[in-house]
């Protein structure tokens, strides 16, 4: 008996609603067999993973604060990765859109005035868009692989944020800690509602998804990004210019992955410091993926991997087990999306050995 | 192999209901063909068809869903190309696979089993190119030989192996008609040894010139068996088609008016090394005439269009004029906006993204040219989709376009009802230029006719045509005057009438202008 995988006459619809769906049953599935294999309760310790953080207040807020990174850069990647270019750098992009934000409230920290958090907000989307302009550059001009250098100058941007809190940004009142001095009120994002942490990034993030939700449905831009991003042939037939493309999604998702990073230091933590992120630049290259490249989708995916993150702290204190479990979901979750989507272009078939002569021979 | 004795009067091939199956589609439904030690026997049929999958699985490169190979005789299973040529199967593909860094010889060698010295095989395939009156230089490098050189390379390949059946997949469609007649001769000459030939073709005269018996396909099916001899054109196209096609009108005005489209010493570099490179083009053509250039595959055919198109402009801005404004140096949009418009080569992926919609792939077209029309909002640009699909909905009733539901994929339709909406896509604007790359190209006989009509009903509308073309016939059908291009060089432009094969061919070989075919320019 072997299994063949026969190409479909046409996409199925069916699967490509279901295939984000049943890859989450086989996350979870894989998961209990990992917690059982590890000598916990797999019922109970998913119980926690995944539907505790549902059940109180607090842990929904941190969800929608872990969240709204995700959709920003996922949203940004999806419009990216639709146009046929590779940038996987969104978590250097979200250091530099922090570095550039922060140069505000911690350079010029004696100036108080409403402008400050509009400024940051926006000096953190230049600062994102310019750090994604060097694998632009690099790709329309010297025809080198995006993914390659988008993803190298995460480590060096990495390094030069730690450089920075260690050494020029340093606080003087810090106690040698490496950290910039704290933000200025002004300089920080309110809160959304009063039940809890939550900000205004997790708003900033649906207005920006719906937004790009609009212009791929309904502009002659998000056609251009589709035909580009299907056959670079034909969209300079119908005379875009994939060199243009180039410079234009990988801007846009800069600019939003550094609109992300100042949102984080600016809502959450308050200052920089050597780590700002758990890695959330790489979890959006999944929430693209899992929301289907589509902006809409790419919010539900950012909450469910948000989920992942609070729920992998959540076993961690109640179970004791590493937050490397965390990592493992995502990535379970990633390689199931990508194989489920097999499934949209593919079909499945059980072929059992047959017995006339020539289609014997035709097996082989 | 020669134990097994050919008994008297059996085939030497048959197929018994050999059926290919694609998910759900038959490829090939129920085959019987039956093939004699010594005969040349065609296998008819329009693109897809089924010729190709039949021979691919004769030749192993496919596998039968059921029914029976029977060789001399004896049930097979062709399990790959090596079992084929083991038995005695020799194929000559239509794209060859060809090394064209490597010597002639050293790639006769790669298909021969380990072990045989280079300048063995060199002196093997000299000598029997030169039996068959194939002449072939074993030290030349592929990438300098013409298309014709090639494929004997690839016949040569095949004899060296000693086959009993030569599988021929569409061996002329690359060919000069005095190359053809060079194959012919070799065909001949394979014939009177004995070998038997199978030979897959789509152009009638050839068949009814070279083959003993025919088997004609339609839809995966045998739709009949016949003497191609006692046979009219007109009675085979019936049963490649089904049905009679429709004869394109005469073609053109007599009255000219103004040069609409002009090239004035176009020249452009290679873009890759297996390009070609354009030579000091020159061409005019006029409202109400159809220019259709001939030529070989790969002569440059594509990088003409894509500098007439703008898809690569060139720098200089005279090389290139559209009704009489310099756009040499114009993109593509520019110059649909001066009222022109293009039909390229390849369907899929470029004329149109298979994936998506034919009503996107309207705008693909005509997002600038029409832009009051398709797009509202300003600078957002906001598709006007009920807008769009109403204009796709009237190009698909003019060009009688055949399709699965209101809007389906551009994938999803067949060839011909594709490249009939991408015309008519064009059309629909009433360009006052329009550039076609090779209008009917895999396209079955039946839309070959109403696109070719509908080129001439837009030149004698008013409109200059221009049409690269490697089919002599369709090139006969609509030209009102004829060029030919090789090497990247056009010749002088003919009227049609004054044009015969046998001028194109000369043409086709390189022979140009007035210094090396003085009478070819004195018929101007």
């Amino acid at each position: 008996m072997r299994i063949e995988l026969e190409k479909r006459a046409n996409p199925s619809t069916l699967f490509s609603i279901l295939s984000p769906f049943l890859a989450l049953v086989l996350t979870v599935i894989a998961g209990g067999i990992m917690f059982a294999l590890i000598g916990k309760d797999p019922v109970s310790a998913l119980y926690s993973f995944f539907v505790e953080p549902l059940l109180d207040v607090w842990s929904l807020h941190e969800i929608a604060i872990k969240a709204a990174p995700l959709i920003l850069i996922g949203a940004g990647l999806s419009i990216c990765y639709r146009s046929n270019n590779w940038n996987v750098g969104a978590e250097g992009q979200f250091i530099a859109g922090a570095i550039a934000g922060s140069i505000v409230p911690v350079v010029f920290h004696d100036w108080h005035s409403p402008l400050v958090l509009p400024l940051m907000l926006i000096f953190g989307m230049i600062g994102g868009a310019l750090y994604a302009a060097v694998p632009a550059f690099l790709k329309a001009h010297m025809n080198t692989n995006e993914i390659l250098t988008s993803l190298m100058l995460v480590y060096i941007a990495q390094l030069f944020l730690d450089w920075l809190v260690r050494g020029p940004w340093r606080s003087p009142d810090a106690y040698n800690f490496p950290v910039t001095r704290d933000f200025a009120p002004e300089a920080i994002l309110p809160e959304l509602v009063s039940s809890g942490r939550a900000n205004l990034g997790f708003l900033l993030a649906i207005v920006a998804a719906v937004a790009l939700w609009i212009m791929m449905r309904y502009t002659l831009k998000g056609f251009e990004i589709t035909v580009l991003g299907q056959s670079e042939r034909a969209g300079r037939f119908a005379g875009f210019s994939s060199k243009r493309m180039i410079w234009f999604s990988l801007l846009l998702s800069g600019a939003l992955a550094g609109l992300a990073g100042i949102s984080e230091v600016s809502g959450v933590i308050g200052k920089l410091q050597p780590i700002i992120s758990p890695g959330y630049g790489f979890t959006a290259i999944i929430v693209a993926f899992l929301g289907r490249l589509s902006p809409l989708g790419v919010i539900a995916a950012g909450l469910f991997l948000a989920l992942t993150y609070v729920g992998g702290e959540a076993v961690q204190l109640t179970l004791s087990v590493s937050d490397k479990v965390t990592r493992v979901f995502q990535g379970l979750l990633l390689f199931f999306v990508l194989s489920c989507d097999t499934l949209i272009q593919y079909k499945i078939r059980l072929v059992f050995s047959r017995l006339t002569r020539s289609s014997e021979g035709g097996a082989q | 192999m020669s134990d097994v004795g050919a008994s008297g009067g059996s085939p030497l091939l048959a197929v018994r209901s050999l059926t290919k199956l694609f998910g759900s589609f038959a490829a090939c439904n129920g085959i019987d063909l039956d093939i004699q030690p010594g005969e040349t026997h065609a296998l008819l049929g329009e693109n897809g068809a089924g010729k190709s999958t039949l021979v691919k699985m004769l030749f192993g490169v496919l596998a039968p869903t059921s029914g029976e190979i029977l060789w001399k005789g004896e049930p097979v299973r062709i399990a790959s190309p090596g079992a084929a040529r083991r038995l005695g199967i020799g194929m000559v593909f239509q794209h060859f696979s060809l090394f064209e860094a490597l010597t002639v010889a050293e790639n006769i060698a790669l298909s021969l089993p380990p072990g045989i010295s280079l300048s063995r095989v060199a002196d093997e395939a000299a000598t029997l190119s030169r039996a068959y009156g194939l002449p072939l230089d074993p030290k030349a490098h592929v990438a300098d030989l013409s298309v014709g050189e090639r494929q004997r390379i690839e016949i040569v390949r095949a004899l060296l192996q000693n086959p009993e059946l030569i599988i021929l997949d569409e061996p002329t469609s690359v060919l000069t008609p005095q190359e053809a007649d060079r194959l012919f001769e070799t065909l001949a000459k394979l014939k009177a040894e004995g070998r038997s030939v199978l030979y897959i073709s789509h152009r009638l005269e050839e068949v009814q010139r070279i083959c003993d018996r025919a088997t004609v396909l339609r839809h995966g099916k045998v739709t009949g068996a016949c003497d191609p001899r006692r046979e009219t054109p007109a009675s085979l196209a019936r049963m490649m088609v089904g049905s009679d096609v429709a004869a394109v009108s005469a073609a053109g005005t007599t009255v000219k008016g103004d040069v609409l489209l002009e090239a004035n010493h176009l020249n452009a570099a290679a873009r890759t090394p297996f390009a070609v490179s354009l030579k000091d083009i020159c061409l005019k053509v006029r409202a109400g005439e159809v220019l259709a250039i001939a030529g070989v595959a790969g002569n440059g055919q594509g990088e003409l269009f894509d500098a007439l198109s703008g898809e690569f402009p060139v720098s200089d801005a005279r090389a290139v004029s559209i009704r009489g404004k310099a756009a040499g140096n114009l993109g593509i949009t520019a110059r649909r906006l001066m009222g022109a418009g293009f039909v390229p080569e390849e369907r899929h992926g470029h004329a149109a993204v298979p994936a998506l919609p034919l009503s996107d792939n309207l705008v693909l077209a005509r997002n600038q040219s029409d832009r009051k029309t398709f797009l509202a909002g300003g600078i957002l640009g906001i598709i006007r989709n009920a807008v769009v699909r109403i204009a796709s909905r009237r190009i698909s009733e003019t060009m009688d376009v055949r399709k699965s539901g209101e809007d389906p994929a551009a994938g999803s339709l067949s060839g011909g009802n594709l490249q009939k909406y991408i015309v008519g896509r064009e059309l629909d604007r009433q360009p006052a230029v329009l550039i076609v790359n090779q209008p009917t190209w895999g396209v079955d006989a039946g839309a070959a006719s109403r696109i070719r009509q509908a080129l001439v009903d837009l030149a004698k509308a008013g409109s200059a045509v221009l049409v690269i073309s490697q089919d002599l016939d369709e090139i006969f059908e609509v030209a009102t005057e004829i060029a030919v291009i090789s090497d990247g060089r056009l010749s002088n432009a003919y009227p049609a009438q004054d044009m015969t094969r046998e001028k194109i061919g000369l043409l086709m070989g390189g022979m140009h202008g007035s210094e090396t075919s003085p009478e070819a320019a004195h018929a101007h």
